[in-house]
């Protein structure tokens, strides 16, 4: 009888569905305590924080909704907001096209894919730190490799750090640099169209050009729909460039929003202004992803979509 | 008039020998401008502080000096700074294979109500950045006194160790065959048994993959350290160390000695990547594809 009285205290639950249920949240509640320590629990701090001024030090100031009048008059919040959208609009467009074309000519089957493959990916891991200080000495105008270049074949040199004009085209065309990451996520969609679809559009009569437009790129509309997302999501959180190779200048020409976010928490330590602009930029890539998801995700061609 | 023209375009656009030939020659001068920044790289870090400053530069350096290489090393500790960053990371490994594995586990073969729900706020916390909890994460951590300390690099990694890897791990544990499990069930296992013993061997490959992409996630990442680990310099990662050796010479550019520390920081990158390229490309068709 004591075992039985101590059997029913136990919490484990009797029936099979409850035990998995309960197996299955043991499994996962790594997850979801994570989730909720380190993701929700600090968005609502932060939500809190918007509405007090605070340096850490001092006690908070309650100041309600001073932080939106704040943000609302700060021209270097807009203008962070445009370096963003600049570098965003320009190399996520230029990045998606280019690593498709080059995708679609490794896909080829020519001599020294491999290789190729490597060296165009190889840039994609080199650490964001030694990249920019790899970048700053390319980028130099007295003595780095690109003026050199453009030197060589009889174009004027730029000072691209310098110059507004000049510092965020610098930071684009490094970006691109690394476009190898996306690339090899094509080419891996690429492999995995079935020939025998092209088989059947040769029979059919279809060149090269119908075939890329009727066969690969509807099926791979949805390779090129996730890296559309990512890239957007990514080229939002650019920040190591601005931070090392410029600064975020020259005249505030590549204040990159993420890194206006640390100067106003980790250098000025406004924190309530800080989390504010955090939870700015959380809704505008929702909002964009949101977007994104309505207006081009009704183009993207799902085959199995039964099954 | 026109059409002699067309028709010999259109035979040269279906002739395959022109369109290999025209590929590999794109392919090849791509290849060569991709290339270029590594070669500039290499060859800066081996040139003379005064043979730097020449115009136009040269691309083989004379003299090639290599105790730029040995300058750059003792000039910052940076072997105290490879061993802070070998810390974290031999933690966060640990904490993701083992965590995320776990999780993974229970997403991919254990059915229970809430499963999907719960499924969907982690890919949901795939796509969402980082960089929005990064100030009030900053806020908890100095409270509670985490600055200055490895923990806000290492302890969350714990919990779930990253959800992009769990999906990853959830996706490779679908694939395998249920019958291994099913036998193990008849012979009274519980989950935590097969998960541990008979799922976890299999998924070698998968953990493989992780462990890589953890490897270049912590040797490259610098917004953590740069917010937990600045103040102290005995405590810098080598991504740290090497942001701050930029000005480690008043008033001038050491060129020649960062080209030589960065070299130094590309190099072991480069090196897993050559050992484990088949992992990456792996992780790549995994995450990339029945995502």
């Amino acid at each position: 009888m004591a075992v039985q009285a101590h059997r029913t205290r136990l919490p484990w639950p009797r029936t099979r569905r409850a035990r998995r249920a309960l197996t299955g949240y043991l499994f996962i509640s790594p997850f979801i305590l994570g989730f909720f320590l380190f993701f929700v629990g600090p968005a609502l701090v932060a939500a809190w924080l918007t509405m007090f001024d605070w340096n850490m030090i001092r006690p908070p100031y309650f100041i309600g909704l001073g932080n939106f009048t704040k943000m609302f008059n700060d021209d270097l919040f807009y203008q962070s907001l445009k370096v963003t959208a600049y570098f965003s609009l320009v190399s996520v467009p230029v990045g998606l096209v280019l690593s498709f074309l080059l995708a679609l000519l490794m896909n080829f089957k020519t001599r020294s894919i491999a290789l190729f493959r490597t060296i165009y990916y190889l840039p994609s891991i080199v650490p964001a730190v030694a990249n920019a200080v790899l970048w700053s000495f390319i980028l130099n105008t007295e003595f780095g490799l690109l003026n050199a270049l453009l030197d060589s074949i009889g174009l004027p040199k730029i000072a691209w750090l310098q110059e507004p004009e000049w510092a965020m085209p610098a930071i684009i065309l490094m970006s691109l640099w690394a476009l190898g990451a996306t690339m090899v996520i094509y080419l891996a969609g690429l492999q995995g169209i079935p020939r025998s679809l092209y088989e059947a559009a040769e029979i059919d009569g279809a060149g090269r050009w119908a075939s890329l437009i009727n066969v690969t790129i509807p099926l791979m509309s949805p390779v090129i729909f996730f890296n559309l997302i990512i890239g957007i999501i990514g080229s939002f959180q650019i920040f190591t460039a601005g931070f090392l190779i410029t600064g975020g200048g020259p005249q505030h020409a590549t204040l990159f929003y993420v890194l206006y976010i640390y100067r106003n928490g980790l250098q000025y330590f406004d924190m309530g202004y800080a989390s504010l602009l955090a939870w700015v930029l959380f809704f505008l890539i929702f909002a964009l992803t949101l977007i994104v998801f309505k207006y081009v995700g009704r183009y993207v061609y799902y085959e199995d979509v039964g099954s | 008039m026109n059409a002699p023209t067309r028709a010999t375009a259109s035979q040269l656009l279906d002739n395959e020998r022109f369109w290999r030939i025209f590929v590999w020659t794109v392919l090849l001068a791509g290849a060569c401008v991709m290339f270029l920044p590594f070669l500039w790289l290499l060859s800066s870090s081996l040139k003379t502080e005064l043979a730097i400053f020449r115009y136009p530069p040269d691309w083989i350096p004379d003299p090639i000096q290599f105790s730029n290489y040995v300058d750059a090393w003792t000039t910052r500790p940076f072997a105290l700074y490879v061993r802070n960053t070998l810390v974290i990371l031999l933690l966060n490994e640990f904490a993701v294979l083992v965590s995320a594995s776990f999780c993974a586990y229970g997403f991919a073969r254990i059915d229970f109500p809430g499963r999907n729900v719960w499924f969907a706020i982690l890919l949901a916390t795939v796509m969402l950045p980082g960089i929005v909890t990064m100030i009030p994460q900053f806020v908890i951590f100095s409270r509670i006194g985490w600055v200055n300390t490895i923990l806000p690099l290492t302890v969350p990694f714990f919990f779930g160790g990253g959800a992009f890897n769990i999906f990853l791990l959830r996706q490779f544990f679908r694939t395998l065959p249920s019958e291994l499990a099913d036998a193990a069930y008849i012979d009274g296992a519980s989950e935590i048994i097969i998960y541990w013993r008979i799922m976890l061997p299999l998924a070698k490959p998968a953990l493989a993959t992780i462990a890589i992409f953890t490897f270049i996630g912590t040797w490259n990442d610098f917004m953590g350290p740069l917010l937990y680990l600045a103040k102290d310099p005995n405590k810098f990662t080598v991504a740290l160390g090497l942001a701050m050796f930029r000005t480690a010479f008043a008033g001038r550019t050491r060129w020649d000695l960062l080209m030589a520390a960065s070299t130094m920081m590309i190099v072991p990158v480069i090196f897993v990547f050559f050992v484990a390229q088949r992992y990456f490309i792996q992780g790549i068709a995994i995450s990339g594809l029945k995502g």
